[in-house]
C-alpha cells in the first residue's frame, strides 16, 4: 500500500496536476489519488486514477463497458474486500478528516457506514418495506422505535416513494415494481445519512418512466448528499451530473464540468465516445 | 449431391428424386417405433416402482391396520402378541429424536454456513468437503460400530438414549450439511452485497439475511434427516439397544427443584424400528401382525414428514423470487 | 444521525468487533471440522478394535478360509462367505436398480413434462424414505411368498427377494441423481443431435447420457454403496447363515447382517466375537470407501475431459 503524501494535503495539490480540471470553488468530500486496482488474478483494471469528489455535487463516471468505472466506484466502499485477494494501490482520502479509506488500518465496515451504495439491479431484502429501510439503522444498533419510524418516513419521502407505500409498509419489498424497488434501495441507503452515495448504473434495469423518476431524485438528493454515479447513458450523465469523468481501459481520460465535457471535450477519445462512435 | 448428378452414377439419386429413399423412410419408422417403445418402458418402470410402494403400504394396512388401536399405543411389549404394544418404543423414539435434533441441527447448519459463507478456497476446505461426501457414503452400521467403541465403552456413556441420539445425529449430519449448503447457495449474491453496503458485519449479514432466507430449505433438510433417523435400525442394534423394554425413562420435568432432570438420557431404551424388527423376527404369525402395525405407524410418520418437507420446499420456492 | 468516525486499528470497539467475528468463525469452523473427526473416529475405532483380531487370525486365513463361525466351539475366520452374501445381494439389487433408475431418469428428463416431473419425482423419492426394516418385513412376508408361486424351491429366507427389494429401494437414489445430471446437459447439444435427424432414443443414448456421465457415475456409485451397506432388509429376509451364497434362492448372511446378529446377543467387550464385528465392519468400510474413491476419480477424469 502506498502512503505517499501527508494527510493535510489539500485539493489544490491534486488538481494542480491536472491543468484541464475545473476550478476548485467547492469543498472536497473525497479525493482519489493515483489509484490502481488489481484483481486477485493479477489483472490491473485501474491505472493510477486521480479524481476529486466535491461536496453536494453529482460526479458521473462514464465510459465503455470494461473501462473500470464500476470497479472504481466499488473501491469507494471497499466492496472489493469481500472477494479474495484483490489489491488497491494508491489512496482515496475521505474528508473532512482526510484519512485514506483504502488503508490497511481502516475497517471496511466503518467506511460502508459512511458511504452508501445503490446497485445496478434493485436488490431489496425479501423483508417488509419498513424493515428494508430500517435495516441500516438496526445494523448500527439503533433500538428506539420512534426514531426508526421517523427515519423510515424521512427516507421514503426523500426517495419519493412515501406516497406510494405509506399504507403498505408491512408488505414484502419484493412485491414492488422494479422502479419502486430501486427507489426503495435509495431510501434504504439514505436512512443512515451517508456522506457519499454511490450509484452503480441505477437505472440500467428500469423502464424509461422509472428512469425519469430516479434522475429527478438524483438532482433533488444532492442538496443533502454527495453523489458518485456510474452510468452507461450519456444523456443521463449530462442531465444529472455536475462533473463527469470519462474512463477508458482503466485510465481516467478526462475530468471536467459536465457541461464542458459534453459540449467541448478536449480529448479525441472522449469526443468519439460521447458522439457515439464506440461504446 | 451436385457431384452425383454430374457423374451420373446410377447408385446416386437423380435430379428431382427425393433423397428420402424407402430405406431411409423405413428406418425413420423403426426409430419412431423405438422412441415410443422406450417411452412405454420408462412409464412401466415408473409404474412398477410406484406399484411396489403401493403394495407395501396396502400390505401393511391390510395386515397391521386392524391392530392399530389406543391400547396398542399405551401398552408395553408382552409375551402375548395380542396384549403387546409400542408404548416404550414410541417414547424411546421420541427421546432419541430429541437428542438427535439437538446434535445434528446446530452442528449441520453451522457446518453448512461455514462452508458456504466463510471458508476460503484452500486444502483444508477441500479436505472437509471430501470428508462430508465420504461420510454420506459410509454404511450406517459403521456409525453404530464407532458409537459402540467410542460412546459406549470409550466414554462410558453406556447403551443409553444419549448414545443413540448422538449416533443418529452424526449419521444424518451430512444430510443437514448438504441441504443447508444448497439452501444458502440459492440466496443471490446481490443480497450479501446490499447488506454489506449498509455497513453490516459478516455475522450480521448471515443472521439477518442468509439464515432467514434459507430457512425453508434448511427446514426441509432437517425434516428429511429426522425422517431418516427415525427409521434407522442397524446402528442402534449395534450399540446394544434392548428389544424388550417394559418401563419408561424418568420424566424430564420434576415437581421439585431443579425441576428438570437429565436422568432419562442415561436410560436404556428401545425404538419403533427395533420393536418392529423384534416382532418380525419371531416365528409366530401373531407377532407379524404387531410388526405390520408398527411398520404402518413408522411408515406413516416418515411419509408425513417427507410430505411436509416437500410442501415447505414447494412453498418457499414460490414465495421467494429474487 | 452521526455515524461513527473511522477508528484506528487498536480502538477497543474495533478489537471487540474483530474478536466477536473471529470467535463466531472459529465456532463454525469447528462444526465443519466435526465431520473430519467423525470419519477419523470411525476409521480409528474400526482399525484399533480389529488389530487384536489379527493377532489370533492371519490375514491369509481371513481372506481364503471359506467358513465363518467365530462364535462356534471350533471357530473359523474366513470372510469369504459373508463377502459372497454381500456381493450377491448387491449384484441382484443393482441389476434391478441401475436399469430401472436409468430408464426412469431418461423418461423424467426427456419425455415427461414439467408438471408430471414435479409430482413424480418426489413421489418416487418416497421409496427411499421408507424405513429399511419395513422393507425387510415386505421382503420376508410379501415378496418371498409371492416369488414362491413361481419358484417353489425358494427357501423361506433367501437372498433373492432381499436383493430385489433392495433394488427397488435404491431406484430413487439412482433415478433422481441421474435425472439431475441429464437435465444439466445443455439444450444446444440435444438440438444439435435432433438437427442431424436423430431420434429421441438416439439422442438420449448417444448425446445426453454420455454428456452426463460424471453425474450418472456418482448416482451409480451411491446406489452401489447403499446396497453394500444395507443391513435390515438382508437381516430380516435373507436368513443369517454365513455360507458361500452363490445360489440366491437359499439363505445367506451379509457382512452387515452378521454384525447385527452378533450385536443382538450379549457380547463381552474385548472378546473375539466383539472383535469380529469390527473386522467385518472394517472390511465393509474398505469396500465402500474404495467404491467412493473410484467414483470420485472417474468423475474427476470425466469433468476434466468435458472441459
Amino acid at each position: 500500500m502506498m502512503t505517499t503524501s501527508t494527510l493535510d494535503s489539500t485539493a489544490s495539490s491534486a488538481l494542480a496536476a491536472r491543468p484541464n480540471g475545473p476550478s476548485p470553488s467547492q469543498e472536497l468530500r473525497a479525493e482519489v489519488r493515483n489509484l490502481s486496482f488489481f484483481y486477485a488474478t493479477g489483472n490491473k483494471v485501474l491505472n493510477s486514477v486521480s479524481l476529486p469528489i466535491y461536496e453536494n455535487k453529482v460526479t458521473a463516471l462514464i465510459g465503455p463497458s470494461g473501462c473500470g468505472k464500476t470497479t472504481l466506484l466499488r473501491c469507494f466502499n471497499r466492496m472489493h474486500d469481500l472477494y479474495g485477494k484483490n489489491r488497491y494501490d494508491g489512496e482515496i482520502l475521505l474528508f473532512p478528516e482526510g484519512k485514506n479509506l483504502l488503508g490497511d488500518d481502516i475497517d471496511p465496515m466503518e467506511v460502508r457506514m459512511r458511504i452508501g451504495m445503490v446497485f445496478q439491479k434493485p436488490n431489496p431484502f425479501p423483508k417488509s418495506i419498513f424493515e428494508n429501510v430500517a435495516y441500516g439503522l438496526r445494523v448500527r444498533g439503533v433500538r428506539k422505535k420512534s426514531f426508526i419510524q421517523e427515519r423510515v418516513e424521512w427516507s421514503l419521502r426523500h426517495a419519493g416513494l412515501w406516497k406510494e407505500v405509506k399504507d403498505r409498509l408491512t408488505d414484502l419489498a419484493t412485491s414492488l415494481s422494479g422502479g419502486q424497488q430501486q427507489r426503495l434501495c435509495i431510501a434504504r441507503a439514505l436512512a443512515t445519512e451517508p456522506e457519499i452515495l454511490l450509484l452503480d448504473e441505477p437505472t440500467s434495469a428500469l423502464d424509461p418512466i422509472s428512469t425519469g423518476h430516479i434522475e429527478e431524485l438524483v438532482t433533488e438528493l444532492k442538496k443533502d448528499v454527495t453523489i458518485v454515479m456510474v452510468t452507461h447513458n450519456m444523456h443521463q450523465a449530462s442531465r444529472c451530473s455536475d462533473y463527469t469523468a470519462f474512463m477508458y481501459l482503466g485510465d481516467l481520460i478526462e475530468y471536467n464540468h459536465s457541461t464542458e465535457i459534453f459540449t467541448n471535450p478536449r480529448d479525441k477519445r472522449t469526443e468519439s465516445y460521447i458522439t457515439g462512435r464506440f461504446g | 449431391m451436385a457431384d452425383a448428378e454430374q457423374t451420373n452414377d446410377p447408385t446416386k439419386s437423380k435430379v428431382g428424386e427425393s433423397i428420402l429413399t424407402d430405406l431411409v423412410l423405413s428406418s425413420i419408422r423403426v426409430r419412431k417405433w423405438i422412441d415410443f417403445a422406450f417411452m412405454v418402458v420408462g412409464l412401466l418402470a415408473l409404474l412398477f416402482s410406484l406399484i411396489t410402494l403401493l403394495a407395501l403400504i396396502l400390505d401393511l394396512v391390510r395386515t397391521g391396520g386392524p391392530r392399530v388401536s389406543w391400547d396398542f399405543f399405551t401398552s408395553f411389549p408382552s409375551r402375548k402378541a395380542m396384549k403387546a404394544g409400542i408404548l416404550s418404543a414410541w417414547v424411546g423414539s421420541l427421546c432419541v429424536m430429541a437428542v438427535t435434533s439437538l446434535c445434528a441441527i446446530p452442528l449441520g447448519i453451522a457446518a453448512g454456513l461455514y462452508l458456504e459463507e466463510y471458508s476460503k478456497k484452500n486444502w483444508i476446505t477441500t479436505f472437509i468437503e471430501l470428508n462430508i461426501v465420504n461420510l454420506a457414503g459410509v454404511p450406517s452400521i459403521t456409525f453404530g460400530l464407532m458409537a459402540l467403541g467410542i460412546f459406549v465403552y470409550g466414554l462410558g456413556m453406556g447403551q443409553s438414549i444419549l448414545t443413540a441420539g448422538l449416533t443418529l445425529g452424526l449419521l444424518v449430519l451430512p444430510i443437514v450439511i448438504v441441504t443447508t449448503r444448497e439452501a444458502i447457495r440459492s440466496v443471490p449474491n446481490s443480497i450479501r452485497e446490499a447488506s454489506f453496503a449498509l455497513g453490516s458485519s459478516k455475522w450480521q449479514m448471515v443472521r439477518h439475511h442468509i439464515l432467514p432466507y434459507s430457512s425453508g430449505g434448511i427446514l426441509t433438510g432437517v425434516i428429511i434427516s429426522l425422517s431418516r433417523a427415525i427409521g434407522e435400525t442397524a446402528p442402534l442394534i449395534t450399540i446394544g439397544a434392548l428389544t424388550f423394554i417394559a418401563f419408561l425413562p424418568p420424566s424430564p420435568v420434576n415437581e421439585t427443584f431443579p425441576f428438570v432432570n437429565f436422568q432419562w438420557l442415561t436410560e436404556p431404551f428401545t425404538v419403533l424400528p427395533i420393536q418392529m424388527f423384534n416382532w418380525v423376527s419371531r416365528p409366530e404369525k401373531e407377532f407379524h401382525v404387531n410388526a405390520a402395525a408398527t411398520g404402518l405407524i413408522l411408515l406413516m410418520m416418515t411419509l408425513v414428514m417427507n410430505g411436509i418437507a416437500i410442501y415447505i420446499r414447494y412453498r418457499f420456492r414460490r414465495k421467494l423470487k429474487w | 444521525m452521526k455515524v461513527a468516525a473511522l477508528t484506528a486499528a487498536n480502538h477497543p470497539i474495533r478489537k471487540w468487533r474483530k474478536f466477536k467475528e473471529s470467535a463466531i468463525e472459529a465456532a463454525l469452523f469447528l462444526a465443519a471440522a466435526s465431520s473430519v473427526f467423525v470419519i477419523f473416529g470411525i476409521i480409528f475405532i474400526l482399525v484399533s478394535e480389529s488389530l487384536p483380531f489379527f493377532g489370533h487370525v492371519s490375514l491369509v486365513e481371513f481372506l481364503t478360509e471359506t467358513e465363518w463361525s467365530p462364535l462356534f466351539e471350533n471357530p473359523r475366520y474366513g470372510i469369504l462367505p459373508l463377502l459372497s452374501g454381500t456381493l450377491v445381494s448387491t449384484m441382484i439389487a443393482i441389476s434391478v436398480a441401475i436399469p430401472m433408475g436409468t430408464i426412469i431418469a431418461s423418461y423424467l428428463s426427456e419425455y415427461a413434462n414439467e408438471k408430471a416431473r414435479e409430482i413424480l419425482k418426489p413421489v418416487l423419492e418416497l421409496l427411499a424414505a421408507v424405513p429399511t426394516v419395513v422393507y425387510g418385513y415386505f421382503a420376508l412376508l410379501f415378496v418371498t411368498p409371492l416369488l414362491k408361486t413361481f419358484l417353489p424351491e425358494l427357501s423361506g429366507f433367501n437372498i433373492l427377494s432381499a436383493g430385489l427389494v433392495m433394488g427397488v429401494m435404491i431406484v430413487p437414489y439412482i433415478s433422481s441423481l441421474s435425472e439431475d445430471a441429464m437435465r444439466a446437459v445443455p439444450n444446444h447439444l440435444r438440438e444439435g443431435s435432433y438437427a442431424m435427424g436423430a431420434s429421441k432414443f438416439q439422442t438420449i443414448f448417444r448425446v445426453v447420457i454420455p454428456a452426463s456421465f460424471s453425474g450418472m457415475t456418482s448416482a451409480y456409485i451411491l446406489g452401489i454403496s447403499r446396497a453394500l451397506g444395507e443391513t435390515m432388509v438382508v437381516t430380516v429376509a435373507a436368513g443369517l447363515q454365513p455360507r458361500m451364497a452363490w445360489d440366491p434362492t437359499q439363505p445367506a448372511a451379509t457382512i452387515t447382517a452378521y454384525i447385527v446378529q452378533v450385536s443382538l446377543g450379549d457380547l463381552p467387550h474385548g472378546s473375539i466375537g466383539y472383535q469380529s464385528i469390527y473386522v467385518a465392519g472394517l472390511t465393509l468400510l474398505v469396500i465402500t470407501l474404495s467404491f467412493n474413491v473410484i467414483g470420485l476419480f472417474l468423475r474427476k477424469r470425466f469433468q476434466e475431459s468435458e472441459n
